[in-house]
C-alpha cells in the first residue's frame, strides 16, 4: 500500500478574455513510500502548494488522480488518514490554542477524555503548554506554526503533509521542527513536505523531488541525485606562506587570495590539495583550515531550475 | 456529534465573541427604547407606535446581521485562509456550509429572542399588553432572516464580499417589492417586460409574505395557517438556495 500516489496530475487555469490557458502543474506522477520523509522542492510559483492543495481536495484537478492509502483522494473521508499544515497558517483568532485543538479533534470524531489527553500530549510536543489559554489572534507566527503542527497530528495521521513548515521560523524553531519531523519518522509516519530551506531538506529527507514550472525535473534520494560525493573544490587557509611557495602553488593551478594575516588557496581536486599541503609543510607555514566543498542540494536546485550561474 | 453541529457550535461561539454583533444588538435595543419615547409623544396611538417601531428595530437589526455577517461566513474564511485547515479534514464541503449556516441562524435566533424579551418588557413597562400577534410577527421575521442568510451565503460562495452584500441588499429590496412587481406584470399586456417581471417575481423570494408587522401593531388577527404557510415557503426557499450554494461551493477551487 502506498501512502500517497499521484498519477498524471495536471492543473490548468483559463485566464483573461482570450481564454489563455496557464498550466500550473503538468502531468505530475509521484509515489511516496511508507515511512519515508519526502522533500518537495521548487521555487516560488513552481506548483508545490498547488500539488498539496490538489492532494487535499482544496483544488479540483484538470486531469489525473491522487490516491491516499490506496483510496481516491476526492472522497473527504480519506482525509482522516492525513495531517496537514498549511503554508503560513492562520487559525480562528477568537479561539484559544486549546479550544482550537479540541474543535479540530471533534471534526475527526474524537471526544471526551481521549481528546483531552491527545490535546495535552500535542501541546507538550510543540511546547505550547504555557499558551494553551491564549487566543490565537494574539500568538506569534512561530507559535502559530507550532499550533499548526499540533492540529495536523491530532488524528494520529499515517500521512503528514507540511507546506513550507520551516518558513518564518527562527533557528530554534527550525531545529524544533526538524526534531518533530525526525520523531514522526521514528513513529513510522510518512511525511511529505515542501520547503525552500535546502539545508533543512538535506538534513531530514530520505528522498526529494524538484519541481520546476509545474514539471517534476528530478526525484530520488539526496545521495543519488547529488551523485558523486567527491569534493568539487578545496579551500585551504594558511599563514606565513612565503611568496616563493605561493608562486609555485599558482603554477600548479591553485588560485590565491590574501585574507588578513593569511592566504586563501583554492584548488580543484585532492591531488592539487596534497601538493599544496606538501608546500605548506616544506616552508614551515601554518595550516589554519582545510575545507572540501561538495556539490550541494542548492547547486543542484539552481542547476535544475536554470537559475545557477554558468 | 455530527460535523455540522460541531461547525455550527463553533460559528455560534465566533459570533458570541464578535464585538460588532453586540453593537448591532445594542442598536436594536436602542431602537426599541426609542420607540417608548416616540410613543409617549403621540396622542392615542402610543401602543401602535411602540409596537411598530419595536418590531422594526428587531427586524432591521436581524437583517443587518443576516446580510453582513452572512456574507462573511464563507468569504472571511477564504480571505483569512482558515478554510484550508477545515476542508483538509474529513469534512464534506456541504457539511461545512450547512454548519456555518445553522451557526448564524442560531445566533439570529438568540439575538432576536433577547430583543423580543426586551421589547415585551418595554411594552409591559409602558402599560401596553402584548398579544400573540407580536410573537407571530417575530417568528416570521426569523423566517425572513433564514432566507436572507441563505441568499447571502449563496453569493459568498462565488463572488466578493462587497458584491455579495450589494446583491443580497438588492434581493432584500426587490423581495419586499415582489407584490408590486407582480401587479405591474399583470397590468402590462404585451412585450417581453411582463415575462421578465414575472420571472423575477417567481425566482426571487417574496419577502412581503413575512411582513405582518403592521397587522401585529394594529392588533389585526393573523391566522396560524398563514403563519405556517409563510414559514413553510420561507424555509423551503432557504433550503433550495442552500442546495444551490452547496453545488457551487463543491466545485470551487481554494
Amino acid at each position: 500500500m502506498k501512502p500517497l500516489r499521484i498519477e498524471g496530475l495536471t492543473k490548468e487555469y483559463v485566464r483573461g478574455l482570450r481564454h489563455q490557458r496557464v498550466v500550473t502543474l503538468d502531468r505530475l506522477s509521484l509515489e511516496i513510500e511508507e515511512g519515508e520523509v519526502f522533500g518537495f522542492l521548487g521555487h516560488n510559483g513552481a506548483g508545490k502548494t498547488t500539488t498539496i492543495k490538489l492532494v487535499l481536495g482544496l483544488l479540483r484537478p484538470t486531469s489525473g488522480s491522487v490516491w491516499i492509502m490506496d483510496q481516491a483522494a476526492d472522497d473527504a473521508a480519506v482525509r482522516r488518514h492525513v495531517g496537514y499544515l498549511p503554508e503560513s497558517p492562520y487559525f480562528y483568532e477568537y479561539l484559544t490554542t486549546e479550544e482550537f485543538l479540541l474543535f479540530i479533534g471533534k471534526l475527526f470524531g474524537l471526544d471526551g477524555t481521549i481528546l483531552a489527553k491527545k490535546v495535552d500530549e500535542l501541546l507538550e510536543l510543540v511546547s505550547m503548554n504555557t499558551a494553551r489559554h491564549t487566543l490565537l489572534g494574539k500568538v506569534s507566527k512561530g507559535m502559530l506554526q507550532r499550533v499548526g503542527i499540533a492540529q495536523a497530528l491530532i488524528n494520529d495521521p499515517e500521512v503528514v503533509i507540511l507546506d513550507e513548515p520551516m518558513s518564518g521560523l527562527d533557528p530554534i524553531g527550525r531545529r524544533d521542527m526538524r526534531d518533530i519531523i525526525h520523531r514522526l519518522k521514528d513513529q513510522g509516519k510518512t511525511i511529505f513536505f515542501s520547503s525552500h530551506i535546502l539545508p533543512d531538506v538535506e538534513m531530514v529527507c530520505d528522498r526529494i523531488g524538484i519541481l520546476v514550472k509545474g514539471s517534476l525535473k528530478a526525484v530520488g534520494t539526496v545521495r543519488a541525485i547529488l551523485g558523486d560525493t567527491a569534493a568539487r573544490s578545496i579551500e585551504i587557509v594558511v599563514e606565513k606562506f612565503p611568496r616563493a611557495a605561493a608562486e609555485e602553488a599558482v603554477r600548479m593551478g591553485a588560485t590565491m587570495v590574501e585574507r588578513g594575516h593569511g592566504v586563501l588557496i583554492s584548488v580543484h581536486d585532492e591531488n592539487q590539495a596534497v601538493q599544496c599541503l606538501e608546500l605548506i609543510r616544506s616552508h614551515n607555514s601554518r595550516l589554519i583550515s582545510y575545507v572540501p566543498h561538495k556539490k550541494s542540494l542548492e547547486d543542484l536546485f539552481l542547476q535544475e531550475t536554470g537559475l545557477g550561474r554558468s | 456529534m455530527s460535523r455540522v453541529v460541531i461547525i455550527a457550535a463553533n460559528t455560534f461561539r465566533e459570533h458570541l465573541r464578535d464585538k460588532v454583533l453586540y453593537s448591532l444588538v445594542f442598536f436594536g435595543l436602542f431602537l426599541i427604547g426609542g420607540a417608548l419615547l416616540l410613543g409617549s409623544l403621540t396622542i392615542g396611538e402610543q401602543s401602535k407606535v411602540v409596537k411598530d417601531i419595536g418590531l422594526a428595530g428587531i427586524n432591521l437589526c436581524g437583517v443587518l446581521i443576516a446580510i453582513f455577517v452572512g456574507i462573511g461566513l464563507v468569504s472571511r474564511e477564504i480571505e483569512k485562509r482558515t478554510i484550508y485547515t477545515i476542508l483538509a479534514k474529513p469534512v464534506p464541503r456541504s457539511q461545512f456550509l450547512l454548519g456555518r449556516y445553522i451557526g448564524l441562524v442560531v445566533t439570529l435566533l438568540v439575538n432576536t429572542s433577547v430583543m423580543t424579551v426586551c421589547f415585551l418588557g418595554v411594552l409591559l413597562a409602558s402599560g401596553i399588553s402584548p398579544d400573540i400577534g407580536l410573537v407571530k410577527a417575530v417568528a416570521l421575521i426569523l423566517v425572513e432572516l433564514c432566507v436572507l442568510v441563505a441568499v447571502s451565503m449563496l453569493f459568498s460562495t462565488f463572488t466578493t464580499p462587497t458584491l455579495g452584500a450589494a446583491f443580497t441588499i438588492a434581493i432584500y429590496i426587490i423581495g419586499h417589492l415582489a407584490n408590486d412587481i407582480k401587479a405591474l406584470a399583470d397590468k402590462m399586456q404585451e412585450g417581453v417586460i411582463p415575462w421578465v417581471l414575472k420571472g423575477v417575481y417567481y425566482l426571487l423570494p417574496n419577502l412581503e409574505f413575512f411582513n405582518i408587522k403592521g397587522d401585529a401593531a394594529y392588533g389585526v388577527s393573523i391566522g396560524m395557517n398563514y403563519v405556517a404557510a409563510s414559514a413553510g415557503y420561507g424555509l423551503a426557499y432557504a433550503a433550495i438556495v442552500m442546495a444551490a450554494a452547496c453545488v457551487i461551493f463543491e466545485r470551487r477551487d481554494f
